[in-house]
């Protein structure tokens, strides 16, 4: 059992949980994700890490309630236990050395983005932040991704903070001003496909997180295959992260309808 | 391989019952037949075991049967070794424990032995009945007699040596490594990447065919035996080789089966329902999609279709059946002659109404507005010339495409190993295929403390091969740590 030993509320759909993983706490690099099972018949899902503290032994994990386990995730309390966590899982992000690179991400893709930004920022990077959102209330780790980053763009749908706009206005906004080493791009399906179309027009190498569907998450099922360059690739063991202008994200987004 | 054994050829009961009985009497009666659930109530039940196992007359007729050879050749085609007329003379004396006794000697999972073992293919095949054009002696039918009526007696505690040794999947290599390495005296700790111990026993074959109880209860002897399990811990990435080192393990048995489903490559296999049998039996049989107060979700197709002709399909095609599909057809490009599934699965799945479309190989699939696979569109085969498998290949007949309305495809086409634990450890040496390559002796891996073992090693083959892989690796690796 893995014990939540703190819980904090985003928003009435996002919640953060600090839950105990000792093992994975100390395993795990930015980019990772684990499996969760919230109870005894419950089913298997990715949640990408947000955090990790080797010391206390635990593992932040961001939860947005979409579906019946993941909001039965944000209803768990302090002190309950998920029955099974595993991981971590995935390959983890390769960190640049240097240059400059912008991290997008949209609605929850910005807490597996943290880590990414700390780490790019703790090896030399100069670091861009756009954080998108539909409205001021779904801005979530504003202040952490503040603290690791150069300079934050923030953007919501109905200009309700920051920019009024999407998120590919404000990664737009970086590339005509200064030369982009690299962009990453965590949140939903079609803004990660917008992004990739932008910064395709740059030419900027470009690396998106992707949240497909998974049962085992260990390279068994193959729910999670996409397209990537005309190739099955397998989101749990060859990603989460890929190359974002050779995903095809039309199918990938068909494949995550109902 | 079996040289220790509680019921040798040469005991006193055992010539005694030799000569109880002539063998042209023995020879004389019919070979058992297993009862059978009903066709029709089978496919209204995902749990019912298909098979109902022998009563205790029909198991002590059976072993009648078995002339107790001098030079037994059943037991040359059992992977594992066992002492096959040793069961079974005991079973025919009514000693049913020690029959299990004489089964638990060199097989840690009997139980599951007698129900998925390809026995017509191993010991069946091997028995002099079939030199007499009779039928084998049930020799499968008897194991899982054994297994499932007598209490596992608890072998004498070997005394203990401190030496740590894992596992890395519990799987059937891994339970069978497991059972052998504690016999011998080694702390065996056992590492599940899943959330429940025993790997494909448990999400890949479907309880129709073996009971989760009765590989629980397998499990259960190990534990009792003093085998630690851990789940929820993938080797290479929860902890790393080094990790265990420094944990004071001092060998470890790698056994993580078979991983990334395969696909055909042809258009429209990315389409919404269109799955491996992998994810299909893993919703099914390891989360429950088929009951409702689980959360897991499962398609439930109504025209379903199923590629490939093995034991996966055949388990994938009744598993459809049984989650309420109308109609449910196998699609395989060969004939049914050469179909590698067993020929038990086959008759069963054509009792329970699946329908086979042998000679035929889909080349494409198509989908309605949303992306929900629609149809599939079938190339006609004709067998051509034998090739380096030494079956008749299947070569397409021009111009034969014939499109076949479905709402479900599951994919049965075969697995690559498992890429978690080589990718993790990259001195490890891999094949061309990403198997582990060991040497065929040892099953050492190029690391010295690293054997492996089962799918990860061979691809894809049998639970019985998986098993026989953990006694030859408990053997070696026992061997290389005492020396």
């Amino acid at each position: 059992m893995y014990k939540i030993t703190a819980k904090e509320h985003f928003s009435d759909a996002v919640v953060k949980l600090t839950v105990e993983a000792p093992l994975i706490a100390k395993s795990r690099r930015p980019g990772h994700f684990v499996i969760v099972i919230d109870s005894k018949h419950g089913e298997r899902i990715p949640l990408t890490i947000a955090d990790a503290d080797p010391a206390a032994g635990t593992i932040t994990l961001v939860v947005q309630g979409v579906g019946e386990s993941t909001r039965a995730i944000c209803a768990m309390e302090p002190g309950q236990s998920l029955t099974d966590v595993v991981g971590p899982l995935g390959r983890a992000t390769t960190i640049r050395n240097g240059g400059t690179v912008v991290c997008c991400g949209g609605g929850v893709g910005v807490a597996p983005l943290l880590p990414i930004i700390k780490a790019m920022k703790a090896a030399g990077c100069r670091v861009v932040s756009v954080l998108a959102a539909r409205t001021r209330d779904l801005i979530i780790l504003e202040e952490e991704v503040r603290a690791h980053s150069d300079e934050v763009i923030i953007m919501t749908d109905d200009g309700s903070y920051g920019q009024k706009g999407l998120v590919t206005a404000g990664v737009e906004q970086v590339l005509q001003r200064e030369p982009v080493d690299e962009v990453v791009t965590i949140g939903p399906a079609v803004m990660m496909k917008f992004v990739a179309a932008l910064t395709r027009k740059y030419n900027v190498p470009t690396v998106a997180s992707l949240n497909t569907i998974m049962v085992d998450g260990t390279g068994m099922c193959g729910a999670c295959r996409v397209s990537v360059g005309g190739k099955m690739r397998f989101v749990c063991i060859d990603g989460p992260e890929f190359d974002a202008h050779q995903v095809d994200f039309d199918e990938m987004i068909m494949r995550l309808r109902p | 391989m079996n040289q220790d054994t509680i019921s040798p050829r040469s005991a006193q009961w055992r010539e005694e019952l030799r000569r109880s009985i002539t063998a042209k009497q023995r020879g004389e009666i019919a070979r058992v037949a297993m009862p059978e659930l009903p066709a029709d109530f089978r496919v209204t039940t995902l749990s019912e075991e298909v098979n109902m196992g022998l009563s205790s007359e029909q198991a002590v007729l059976e072993a009648r049967r078995c002339l107790d050879c001098p030079d037994p050749q059943c037991v040359t085609g059992c992977p594992v070794g066992i002492n096959i007329p040793g069961f079974i003379k005991n079973i025919e004396r009514q000693n049913f424990t020690d029959a299990l006794a004489v089964l638990k000697e060199t097989s840690a999972l009997p139980a599951v032995c007698g129900r998925v073992c390809p026995q017509e293919k191993q010991c069946e095949s091997k028995c002099i009945y079939n030199k007499m054009k009779k039928p084998a002696v049930a020799i499968g039918y008897l194991e899982r007699f054994a297994a499932d009526n007598a209490d596992a007696p608890v072998p004498a505690k070997a005394p203990r040596l401190g030496i740590k040794v894992a596992v890395a999947g519990s799987g059937p290599a891994g339970l069978s490594f497991a059972g052998d390495m504690i016999k011998r005296g080694f702390d065996v700790t056992v590492f599940e990447a899943l959330h429940e111990i025993g790997g494909v026993l448990k999400y890949g074959i479907p309880e129709f065919r073996l009971p989760n109880s009765v590989v629980e209860k397998e499990i259960d002897a190990l534990r009792d035996l003093g085998v630690e399990f851990h789940k929820n811990t993938i080797i290479g990435k929860t902890l790393s080789y080094d990790d265990l080192i420094a944990e004071g393990f001092k060998a470890i048995f790698v056994a993580s089966g078979a991983g990334l489903p395969r696909f055909m490559g042809i258009p429209g296999e990315n389409y919404i329902n269109v799955v491996s049998s992998n994810e299909y039996l893993t919703r099914v049989n390891l989360m429950h999609a088929g009951s409702d107060e689980y959360a897991t979700p499962v398609h439930r197709g109504k025209r379903v279709a199923v590629i490939g002709g093995g034991n996966t399909a055949m388990d994938s095609c009744r598993t459809a059946r049984r989650m309420g599909a109308d109609k449910v057809m196998v699609v395989y490009r060969r004939s049914e002659a050469e179909m590698p599934a067993r020929i038990e699965e086959v008759k069963h799945a054509r009792e329970e109404g699946v329908e086979f479309l042998t000679l035929h190989n889909p080349v494409e699939y198509l989908a309605d507005e949303r992306g929900h696979v629609r149809a599939m569109r079938l190339q006609r085969m004709e067998l051509g010339e034998p090739d380096a498998s030494g079956r008749r290949s299947p070569v397409p007949v021009e111009g034969a495409i014939e499109e076949v309305e479905v709402d479900m495809v599951i994919v049965s086409v075969g697995v690559s190993p498992n890429p978690l634990i080589p990718s993790a450890i990259p001195d490890l040496e891999t094949t061309r295929r990403g198997t582990v390559a060991v040497n065929d002796e040892t099953l050492r891996s190029s690391i010295p403390t690293i054997y492996a073992g089962g799918d990860i090693v061979r691809g894809g083959a049998t639970v019985i091969l998986a098993m026989g892989d953990g006694r030859k690796a408990a053997a070696a690796m026992a061997k290389a740590l005492l020396d």
